[in-house]
């Protein structure tokens, strides 16, 4: 494996890429490899960090309990959100057959 | 259901029970969580995941879950939420809401009527899918032509309860989900219907030699309708395991379909890696503390749980009964007493001195068949009625009559019997009855005499048809006993 | 060469001159149609002019004015906004193929107020790709240009928001800002950019990139204008639940405050050698000084630590909040037999290269095996940075950097190597982290008459110190170093 393959290999980028639903064609997949290796070097320094006693921030402020109360708002029109989808049936958003059950 | 001997095999089961909690609103947004409603009219920015907007979460479903953590004694912890990432069109954003390592209910039980317990492992939070609907093709979603999604169900708040793999059954099973939905009916959380699809199951199971104390490889088995799919999955399921570990091979762990047609699972065909969430925190939620404010409303209102409600009545009634009414036809689900709300009604009229036994039956088949008028019973006058029957002033279909309008219209049970001419027959009235039953029947007199008592029946049958069903059983046949006797 | 351009009124001017009948609000509109129509050819600031809309709004302000009624602080102010900002009815696209034509069916809570206030919306800005990038070279639909330079950028992502007040368009424009996006363009066109603290203002209705970190902010010509801008978006709001429960900051009143006793702390480690951006800022600490501030050198190296977690935790927000542009609902759909295809393809073909990438890594970095090295690093990252910032505030009110590393730099200068354009970020990355508020206020020319910023950290909710040591630096830095400019 050269240098720059050494943070992530063309294999693992189809898998990514499959994750993440996108479509590459092979040159875009080697080029990827290549882009995410180079930024994967970069970040590496975090990798390496020795974090023994530091927690994770999820949010920069400790802020707890943010609620709203069970009561009725407005929905919003269905013709209107029909008419932006890309395919609609029934009054149902139509998409083609799907391969997959659900997790 | 042929087959392998069972016996050298443990069969082990955990369940994971997702509710859908009663509130008036979605987990995330204020669009109206119902079932039912025309597609796609429930919907708003928020559930519909639109670019821009922002989960917000409902009060009522946190105190709502940590009520049912309450009830299935577990403990209230700090939670957070998380992003589950995966890919799927009744899912808006493409990543679900949930709870991952940090949920707001863990560790707790639940105790089935025959006195076990099964563990739970947790109760978290957790936002619902969309509905697809698949069109053309044949059964199975890979084999339709396309497919509709409605998002009216997509941000409806679900609780999901995980429970140990404690299981032992098929029959464990069914019960252990039986007690879970009265429970959650009985907090007010959800109203537990499976036919709606407010309450669904899937099965965790797996086999091991008996002794083993390691689990084996468990498969995970979804599409379970309804409580007679679950008891057939587990036991297709088992069966098939234990025939795979019989002949030498392994079991996969994989997730399966059970197949309402014909009873049996089989593997999912779902696209080729096994799902890899990415779960990380969800940056747009703060995390819930329960507080003292949340674990009041939680508390509030939530009476005992139908457990310590059977062990009531139970005691109430000496005896260790299962205090069913029925499975219910359509939805194939046990309804007790104590479901329908109707110990009260029955540990009051046993304090006002009814017969424990036949307040339990006149409750559990008669008032249960309109339980609503039936809570609204006084314990008192059921009592006075059910006084009436077993000291045989009234008859058992008198009785029903009496109690029937007793829940209509309410009122005082004596004066009802009055009013609908129940009044005990005059002793004058009925001993001449008698008489000319025996006239009319002096063969069967005879061998009543004589010690034959299936002939009884018959006599009584008669005096009845004379009396126009007025005559008391009870005392009829007292009164040809004593006659006998006399003899 | 850009010569100088008149300078606006002052927001609070024209505001005034509006509400109290003195100029109409369509005659303001009309000066910034005008200005439109003149160097949009040049400059390609917006995705969409809506000419109507902001004719609607003016007439409605100047009706209001006519009933004797009060149109808001920002009555008749032309404003333009990022195109990452949901306007209803009207097209919002992130610059994005995926998103070309999409008709939000709400407003942003931002856009609400703006408008609220009596703002005209004159059109919707050029952006880099769902925000990510530092030059607006990554729009689906063409660069931005830099009024200073034309055949520059105008820094990224909000570069069309920056060039349109800039170039002299429009006096008002709002951009967002993830770890630069704002100050880095407001530096690069001369002109003030403002990044609050996180949670000040609402992000109900910004299309998401990275949701710990995104936030929404004002760009102007002047420390005042910024400041009022500010002010009107600003404040809790229901509908996002890390919106902090706080009202607007109020900066106005203090801006004159001066900077007497006040301990700024000039930032070491980012001051490379004989750069003009760090000159700049060495002359602004001299200039602090010299009205009476306490200046001093600092060097916190965790800050460098900033650049490296941001491209981890950035993109992994980032794709799963992509995630939800997969076809189905909205947008883009390119065809498939199946649905998975389906999505593939229309991300494939709807997303650019910076963002596939951006993609590719949130998902890498997330993903099972990686989550702990990458993911749960970067957040531990974040902490080393905010404690470095907590030690460093103790001793200093401010801090002071260059907003970032260098000038505007010709079209195509950056955009073979990823890294090279994420360097940008540099300076204003650990604030993003932190979730502090910054500044870039114009301080000075480079030696080819190109605009330097200044950027002034402040400590959380530290808004108003830091707007008045804006204010300050603005006092002294000569005019030609500061917006518009006619190209």
């Amino acid at each position: 494996m050269s240098e720059q393959e050494r943070f992530i290999s063309p294999d693992e980028v189809r898998h990514v890429a499959r994750l993440a639903r996108l479509a590459l064609d092979d040159d875009e997949v080697g080029r990827m490899a290549l882009q995410l290796s180079a930024i994967l070097e970069h970040v590496d320094a975090v990798r390496r960090l020795d974090t023994a006693d530091v927690p994770p921030t999820a949010h920069p402020f400790p802020v707890e309990n943010v609620l709203r109360s069970d009561t009725e708002t407005p929905s919003l029109d269905r013709e209107t959100v029909l008419a932006q989808a890309p395919r609609a049936e029934n009054d149902r958003f139509r998409v083609p057959r799907i391969m997959g059950e659900a997790p | 259901m042929t087959g392998y001997p069972v016996t050298n095999y443990e069969t082990v089961v955990g369940l994971e029970v997702h509710c859908e909690l009663a509130t008036a609103t979605k987990l995330f947004c204020g669009c109206r969580n119902a079932f039912g409603d025309e597609p796609n009219t429930n919907i708003c920015p928020v559930c519909l995941g639109l670019p821009g907007s922002l989960p917000v979460i409902n009060r009522r479903a946190v105190e709502l879950a940590l009520r049912i953590g309450a009830a299935l004694n577990c403990s209230p912890r700090r939670s957070i939420f998380h992003r589950k990432n995966y890919f799927y069109p009744d899912m808006p954003k493409d990543y679900q809401i949930s709870q991952y390592d940090e949920p707001i209910n863990v560790d707790g039980w639940l105790e089935l009527p025959d006195g076990s317990r099964v563990g739970i492992e947790r109760a978290h939070m957790e936002e619902d899918t969309g509905k697809t609907t698949h069109v053309g093709g044949g059964g199975r979603i890979h084999e339709a032509g396309y497919s509709l999604v409605d998002y009216n169900r997509a941000g409806v708040p679900l609780v999901e309860i995980v429970s140990r793999p404690d299981i032992r059954s098929a029959a464990q099973a069914r019960a252990y989900v039986d007690e879970l939905r009265s429970i959650l009916v009985a907090t007010g959380a959800s109203d537990g219907r499976m036919e709606e699809g407010s309450l669904r199951v899937d099965a965790n199971i797996s086999v091991r030699p008996l002794g083993a104390t390691e689990y084996g490889t468990r498969c995970e088995v979804k599409n379970l309708n309804s409580l007679r799919s679950l008891e057939r999955a587990i036991d297709y399921e088992v069966q098939r395991q234990i025939a795979l570990l019989e002949s030498g091979e392994r079991v996969a762990q994989e997730t399966r379909h059970f197949d309402e047609g014909d009873s049996t699972t089989h593997a999912m065909r779902s696209k080729e890696e096994a799902n890899d969430y990415r779960y990380f925190p969800e940056p747009d939620l703060t995390p819930l503390v329960p507080d003292a404010a949340l674990l009041a409303a939680a508390a509030e209102g939530i009476g005992p749980m139908p457990a310590e409600r059977r062990r009531r009545l139970s005691g109430l009634l000496g005896e260790d009964s299962s205090l069913a009414t029925r499975r219910d036809g359509s939805t194939d689900q046990v309804v007790t007493v104590v479901d329908l709300g109707l110990d009260e009604l029955i540990a009051g009229a046993v304090a006002a001195g009814a017969d424990p036994r036949l307040a339990l039956a006149r409750a559990a088949n008669e008032a249960a068949a309109n339980p609503e008028e039936a809570r609204r019973l006084d314990p008192r006058a059921f009592a006075a009625l059910i006084k009436m029957e077993s000291s045989g002033q009234l008859s058992a279909t008198q009785s029903k009559e009496v109690l029937s309008e007793l829940m209509s219209e309410g009122g005082d049970p004596i004066q009802i019997a009055g009013r609908l001419g129940y009044e005990q027959m005059d002793q004058a009235v009925l001993a001449s009855m008698l008489d000319e039953v025996i006239a009319a029947n002096p063969q069967e007199w005879r061998r009543y005499c004589d010690g034959d008592e299936k002939v009884a029946q018959f006599l009584l049958g008669q005096v009845m048809r004379a009396s126009k069903g007025r005559a008391n059983g009870k005392l009829v046949a007292a009164a040809f006993a004593s006659r006998r006797g006399s003899f | 060469m850009a010569s100088p351009a008149p300078e606006f009124a002052s927001l609070a001017e024209i505001a005034e001159s509006v509400r109290s009948g003195r100029i109409s609000a369509r005659a303001v509109l009309s000066q910034a149609l005008g200005r439109i129509r003149e160097l949009e050819g040049d400059l390609h600031c917006f995705n969409e002019v809506t000419a109507e809309v902001a004719e609607a709004d003016a007439d409605a302000v100047d009706r209001m004015v006519r009933d004797g009624q009060d149109p808001g602080p920002l009555a008749g102010v032309p404003v333009a906004l990022k195109d990452n900002l949901c306007t209803k009815g009207i097209p919002t696209t992130c610059s994005s193929r995926i998103l070309a034509g999409w008709l939000p069916p709400y407003d942003a809570t931002v856009v609400s107020r703006l408008r609220g206030a009596g703002a005209l919306l004159v059109g919707k800005t050029n952006l880099d790709e769902f925000a990510m990038g530092s030059s607006t070279e990554n729009s689906a639909f063409g660069p931005t240009r830099n009024p200073w330079d034309t055949g520059r950028v105008p820094g990224g992502s909000s570069g069309g928001s920056a060039a349109a007040v800039a170039g002299g368009i429009v006096p008002l424009a709002f951009g967002s800002d993830t770890g630069g996006s704002i100050r880095q363009p407001a530096a690069l066109c001369g002109i003030v950019g403002v990044k609050p603290t996180y949670g000040v203002v609402s992000r109900y209705g910004l299309i998401a990139f990275a949701s710990s970190l995104d936030q929404i902010g004002p760009f102007a010509t002047t420390v005042a204008d910024a400041a009022l801008g500010l002010e009107v978006v600003a404040g809790h709001d229901p509908m996002d639940s890390t919106s902090l429960e706080r009202p607007a900051p109020s900066l106005l009143a203090s801006l004159a405050e001066g900077v007497s006793g006040l301990r700024v702390g000039i930032v070491e480690d980012f001051l490379s050698d004989g750069s003009e951006c760090g000159a700049a800022v060495v002359a602004a600490g001299e200039a602090l000084a010299s009205a009476g501030a306490k200046v001093d050198e600092v060097t916190i190296p965790e800050l460098l630590l900033g650049l490296p977690a941001y491209y981890v935790i950035a993109p992994a927000e980032a794709s799963s909040n992509l995630s939800r542009y997969d076809g189905v609902r909205y947008g883009l759909r390119v065809d498939g037999p199946d649905t998975e295809t389906m999505n593939a393809r229309t991300r494939g073909e709807g997303f650019g290269p910076e963002v596939k990438r951006r993609i590719m890594m949130g998902t890498y970095a997330l993903s099972a095996g990686y989550y702990d090295a990458y993911y749960g690093q970067a957040q531990k990252a974040r902490t080393v940075v905010i404690r470095a910032f907590e030690a460093a505030y103790r001793n200093f009110d401010v801090l002071l950097t260059p907003t970032t590393p260098s000038v505007a730099f010709p079209f195509g200068s950056k955009t073979e190597d990823p890294i090279e354009m994420y360097m940008c970020d540099l300076c204003s990355i650990p604030s993003s982290l932190a979730g502090h508020p910054a500044v870039s206020v114009p301080f000075a020319l480079s030696p080819e008459r190109l605009p330097i910023g200044v950027q002034v950290l402040a400590p959380a909710l530290g808004e108003a110190v830091m707007m008045r040591v804006a204010a300050s630096l603005e006092a002294v830095a000569p005019r030609e170093a500061r917006g518009p400019v006619t190209p």
